[in-house]
């Protein structure tokens, strides 16, 4: 089911490149089947999935090159499931957001397709080789996305992206390489490798374990390797920025979860401290240069820098509230990252022609309803209760009291800043006169059916996973219950 | 009827859920459907109350998160403090809510008005009713949003939206505080649920610096909400909102929330006496402090402001001085008293379309219902008995009189002085005195039975309903109160002291009596009384100079940060990151150079030298056999003599 699950937009984006390219409806509602189909096949995986049972479900295994010990190997748990369901959601809601793409449809809908076999890939493989071609797997598609059908300085932003990430990977694969190696197993088996990692030397996992956090750091991004985010999300089309904001940072958060702190325990204690720090120094600084900005859509992107501070201070923090929340975090900045830059990208972009805040205002009234969602993504991304935000918020700062004090009441202050740009944004965008919307428009059309079916399911779940969150604490609670075991059983035995 | 106190809640939440989601035809009735809703609850709660009365509770809990190890259960209870309380926010909230029928009659945003008046009633009503820290945090933060929305009704001014940022925002730093106490208390017992808190703490499980720390952190979440000093600023800017929206705010919702915390975490409060005296302390002096703000200003709704903030100092002061009894009952009537005060004072504005007290006088003659309901209200925070105001004061006073820190009392006293005299002088020159516009004061007129039975209806509470609390019956609230709290906890009953009882009327007394006398009786002439204490007045005119410092330190201050770090992330830290590309582009240049001059050199210049070697070789074959033999020869003998010479 995972590789059907994984193989199917991949197929898709084949047979899109096979008609012709003048068939636009065919093209969009090829990509929509497809991926619709996509979000199908994860809600099964959802349905089927035995919840509180540790270990990964759905494996599939196969020998690919014995020579080196490489396996096709897939399997998923709670978190990537979860993840997952992201995934395969976000996409199909970027392509439905992309149908106002007129140029070279047919190619723009085989790269996101050939993206999210990428993106799914990375969430459900097991073996390091494997995970590594997923992974590079992703950079092309959205590195030709960002520099074909982006803004005016899309060629820096792309290039920059892809050399930035792309460092990254490589320094990644020198980690993984190091702990084939360094174990000698003669396998890139992940499990079998969590297994013999912790028995590794403790300065040789602290090295591997530097690799994989310059690697997954600039993904994710942590503070100071933020800054291809901005550039990247502002100049990539909706679509793109939906799935980069949505989906391809929690690549990075999941590579800590899945592969650095599972697999190095004794190095993760070691490099907790240093993590939770940049982790902190990430929500502030990415809130205070969120509020300098004068562009709406590049002060969106600096507050994901902010939010994904929360998650790697939850992931440093190492206690199961502190995980939960953090994967939390990265659910629930999935899909309200996507919401804010479809109603910042296309919502109003697309009837005003322009994102810079000095120009904007009076929306409230001259879009009532765009108006209101958008005001419903600000208070959830400022973490209003009630909203997902909160919930993941609350239990990173919960779990990550015991081990951080001092740094978790810095991180607070985060709130108020958050809450401060927020509103400043709010007042600017929406607040207001008609008149004090610059630039002589006449009236503007309100949000429109397609666009309210990109934005309903998306607040839907979040106001329900904020008002509920049960479930999917309850989904993903085993794999955080065993990555803290791991992590404390090797800490245990590496103190003795 | 207790175990459906949860009906209480879900009546308002399901009015604005169908405000949000009903098509055409109910969303244009959104008014009537949220106040039935609301009236509705009103209802269910006097029944709630009169079985809590009678001794029944109530509490439900299930399981709601689950991390790790760690169950995090959500559930509701109903005792005596939340089933009074229960009652207070219903009723003045279908008061605002009848109000405002019409008062925001034609409003651009009629509708959703109502929607958000629902939503604030039930985020009010829930943080009453749930039985642990995280869902009072969730609802304490949903009240916030919803004052937000209703400060900055009027957005189009930017003072308002400014207004309903600033209430946002000093709110919130209060609310870091108060969850970074909830985190303490988390980390030391696993658990966020009072019952489970209060047994705990008072079994020793807590040692007394846990306690005090988690009290004066949530307290900090107390000082933000109940617009104490310093974070008192946000409220007298909320007037931007409507008056009725004012009425609630102050009364029943938002402010209230952070009475009721202290009163709730009483328990846990109670043991720290640091703890205590911190509360008292803030509350004293916010309650003299704010008192003297309150006798310059000239809009009427920023001495009514003003004067909420120094009567909700009163009620931490009571708090403070150990008395929950005092605290929660003060809390009780100022919620009528100042309700009607302000729904007078929307009466009034509507009438005559100012808010400045100088520009009304002589509508008494014109607006007799408005005018007298006004006044019981006055007399009643002023505390003349036998009105509400008096015998909550009274109770407040005289816990402070017996507390460890009588200075407090004294301070109350001067304060009880200065809201006597600055109500009386807000009366006066409003409803007395000659019409000093004379334009808007001849069309002034009453407007209706939806803004006179409100006024009605609170004026008979805020006369009558301090004798719950009254000594002629046996101080019969004292009694249910304390039900509020776990066996064990310490209650401060203070005796009854004719002394205290015969200051505090003196005080009221002579406040009325020399405000009356100043403005009704004219002994001295306003001008020259700004002329006598003309610093003074400027001091207390720009509310001490306290916005202006905050404006300067933390908001310019702030905002002058995210320009430093704007810029230090555009120019530093992406300029490291631009620079490496460059030097990655340089580098690459060099090597083309490099790879042109020396590598493809060395490889054209092997060519060369082949070429080169050919040319000379060519000179060789010059095509005599014997020239061919002497090279030959030369060559053997060339070899033979290197491989003697090996030897």
């Amino acid at each position: 089911m995972l590789t059907t699950l994984v193989f199917l937009p991949l197929v898709g984006s084949l047979i899109l490149l096979l008609l012709p390219k003048d068939r636009h409806v065919w093209l969009r509602g090829i990509a929509t089947a497809v991926s619709a189909v996509e979000v199908l096949i994860s809600l099964l995986l959802l349905a089927r999935f035995v919840p509180g049972q540790a270990g990964m479900q759905f494996v599939e295994r196969a020998s690919w090159i014995p020579s080196i010990g490489v396996q096709y190997y897939l399997g998923v748990d709670g978190v990537s499931l979860a993840l997952v369901l992201v995934t395969s959601l976000v996409t199909l809601l970027a392509t439905i957001t992309s149908y106002s793409i007129q140029q070279q449809v047919k190619e723009f809908y085989a790269l996101l397709l050939l993206l999210e076999t990428g993106m799914l890939g990375v969430f459900v493989a097991l073996d390091y080789v494997l995970f590594y071609v997923f992974w590079e797997l992703v950079l092309v598609p959205m590195y030709f996305i960002i520099g074909i059908w982006g803004g005016p300085r899309r060629q820096y932003a792309a290039l920059k992206f892809f050399l930035y990430t792309l460092a990254g990977s490589v320094i990644m694969l020198v980690g993984i390489l190091a702990l084939y190696f360094g174990t000698g197993l003669g396998t890139f088996d992940m499990l079998a490798l969590q297994q013999a990692g912790p028995r590794l030397a403790g300065s040789l996992q602290w090295w591997i374990f530097l690799a994989f956090f310059l690697g997954f750091a600039v993904k994710v991004p942590i503070f100071p390797f933020h800054t291809w985010l901005p550039d990247a999300h502002v100049e990539a089309p909706t679509g793109g920025s939906m799935i980069l904001a949505g989906v391809l940072l929690k690549m990075g958060a999941y590579g800590f979860y899945r592969i650095a702190l599972p697999t190095l325990p004794q190095a993760a204690h070691q490099w907790m401290l240093p993590l939770a720090t940049l982790g902190v120094i990430s929500i502030l600084y990415g809130a205070l240069a969120a509020m300098a900005q004068k562009d709406l859509k590049k002060m969106v992107a600096y507050s994901s820098i902010s939010h994904m501070g929360f998650v790697t201070l939850g992931l440093a923090a190492l206690t199961p509230a502190s995980i939960s929340g953090a994967v939390f975090v990265m659910i629930s900045h999935g899909l309200i990252s996507p919401l804010m830059f479809f109603l910042v990208g296309t919502v109003f972009y697309e009837r005003l022609h322009t994102r810079m805040l000095d120009e904007l205002g009076g929306l409230f009234d001259l879009m009532p309803l765009a108006g209101v969602i958008f005001a419903f993504g600000i208070f959830a991304n400022l973490g209003l209760p009630g909203l997902s935000g909160f919930i993941g918020e609350f239990f990173t700062l919960l779990g990550s009291f015991s081990t951080f004090q001092t740094l978790v009441i810095v991180s607070s202050l985060g709130l108020v800043l958050t809450a401060a740009y927020h509103l400043w944004m709010m007042q600017r965008v929406l607040m207001g006169r008609a008149e004090d919307l610059g630039g002589g428009h006449g009236p503007l059309a309100d949000i429109s059916r397609r666009e309210l079916v990109v934005a309903v399911p998306l607040m839907i779940l979040v106001l329900v996973l904020g008002v509920y969150p049960g479930p999917l604490l309850h989904l993903m609670n085993p794999a955080v219950l065993h990555l803290q075991n791991v992590v404390q059983v090797a800490s245990r035995w590496g103190g003795m | 009827m207790a175990q459906w106190a949860w009906l209480v809640a879900l009546f308002p939440l399901l009015a604005f859920a169908l405000m949000e989601v009903a098509p055409g035809r109910l969303r244009l009735r959104r008014d009537t459907l949220g106040t039935v809703a609301v009236a509705a609850s009103f209802v269910v709660s006097l029944a709630v109350l009169v079985d809590v009365w009678a001794g029944a509770r109530a509490a439900a809990s299930w399981q709601w998160a689950q991390v790790g190890p760690v169950q995090i259960p959500m559930g509701w209870q109903v005792d005596p403090l939340s089933a009074v309380m229960l009652v207070v926010v219903n009723l003045v909230s279908l008061m605002v809510h009848v109000f405002s029928l019409s008062y925001m009659e034609g409003d651009v945003r009629y509708g959703r008005y109502y929607a958000i008046l629902s939503l604030f009633t039930f985020s009010m009503l829930g943080l009453l009713l749930v039985d642990n820290f995280l869902g009072l945090f969730i609802f304490w933060e949903l009240v916030g949003l919803c004052s937000f929305v209703l400060i900055g009704h009027w957005y189009e001014e930017k003072a308002n939206s400014n207004a309903a940022m600033k209430a946002f925002l000093t709110t919130r730093v209060g609310d870091v505080a108060m969850l970074i106490g909830i985190l303490v208390l988390f980390a030391h017992l696993g658990t966020l649920k009072y019952g489970d808190i209060w047994s705990a703490a008072q079994s020793g499980q807590l040692s007394l610096d846990v306690i005090t720390t988690a009290s004066l952190l949530l307290f900090g979440g107390a000082i933000g909400k109940s617009a104490q000093f310093p974070l008192h600023v946000w409220l007298p800017d909320a007037m931007a909102g409507p008056t009725p929206v004012s009425a609630l705010i102050h009364a029943a919702t938002m402010v209230a929330a952070g009475v009721y915390l202290v009163a709730r975490a009483f328990p846990l409060f109670s043991l720290s006496p640091t703890a205590l005296y911190w509360v008292a302390v803030t509350g004293g002096f916010t309650a003299i402090f704010a008192a003297t703000i309150a006798v310059v200003q000239d809009d009427i709704k920023k001495v009514l402001a003003y004067s909420t903030i120094s009567q909700l100092g009163y009620m931490f002061l009571g708090l403070g001085a150990g008395s929950l009894v005092a605290g929660s009952f003060h809390l009780v009537t100022q919620a009528f008293f100042k309700s009607l005060l302000f729904l007078a004072a929307g009466s009034v504005i509507h009438a005559v379309h100012t808010q400045n007290l100088h520009e009304m006088g002589g509508l008494y003659p014109r607006m007799k219902w408005t005018a007298w309901t006004w006044m019981i209200g006055a007399l009643s925070m002023a505390g003349i008995p036998p009105l509400a105001g008096f015998w909550s004061k009274d109770e407040v006073l005289l816990a402070a009189y017996r507390s460890p820190y009588p200075i407090l009392f004294w301070l109350a006293l001067v304060a009880a002085f200065l809201t006597a005299f600055y109500i009386t002088r807000a009366t006066w020159l409003a409803f007395f005195g000659t019409a000093r516009d004379e334009q808007r004061a001849r069309h002034a007129h009453e407007s209706g039975w939806r803004m006179q039975l409100p006024l009605g209806v609170l004026a008979l509470l805020a006369a009558g309903a301090g004798l719950l609390g009254a000594s002629w019956f046996g101080h019969p609230f004292t009694h249910f109160i304390a039900g509020s709290v776990p066996a064990g906890t310490h209650l401060a009953e203070p005796e009854p002291a004719g002394l205290v009882q015969g200051l505090a009327l003196l005080a009221a007394v002579a406040g009325i009596a020399v405000a009356g006398g100043i403005y009704g009786g004219g002994w001295v002439s306003r001008a020259s009384l700004i002329r006598a204490g003309r610093p003074l007045y400027v001091l207390l005119k720009r509310k001490y100079f306290v916005d202006e410092l905050y404006g300067w330190v933390f908001v310019k201050g702030t905002v002058a940060l995210s320009w430093l770090t704007g810029a230090f992330d555009r120019y530093i830290v992406d300029g490291i990151v631009n620079a490496v590309g460059w030097l990655g582009v340089q580098l690459a240049y060099a090597t083309g150079d490099f790879d042109q001059a020396v590598i493809d050199g060395a490889v054209n210049g092997v060519g060369q030298a082949v070429e080169g070697g050919g040319r000379l070789l060519r000179r060789a074959q010059t095509g005599y056999v014997s020239t061919y033999l002497v090279t030959l020869a030369t060559a053997v003998v060339a070899v033979l003599i290197l491989l003697v010479l090996r030897r």
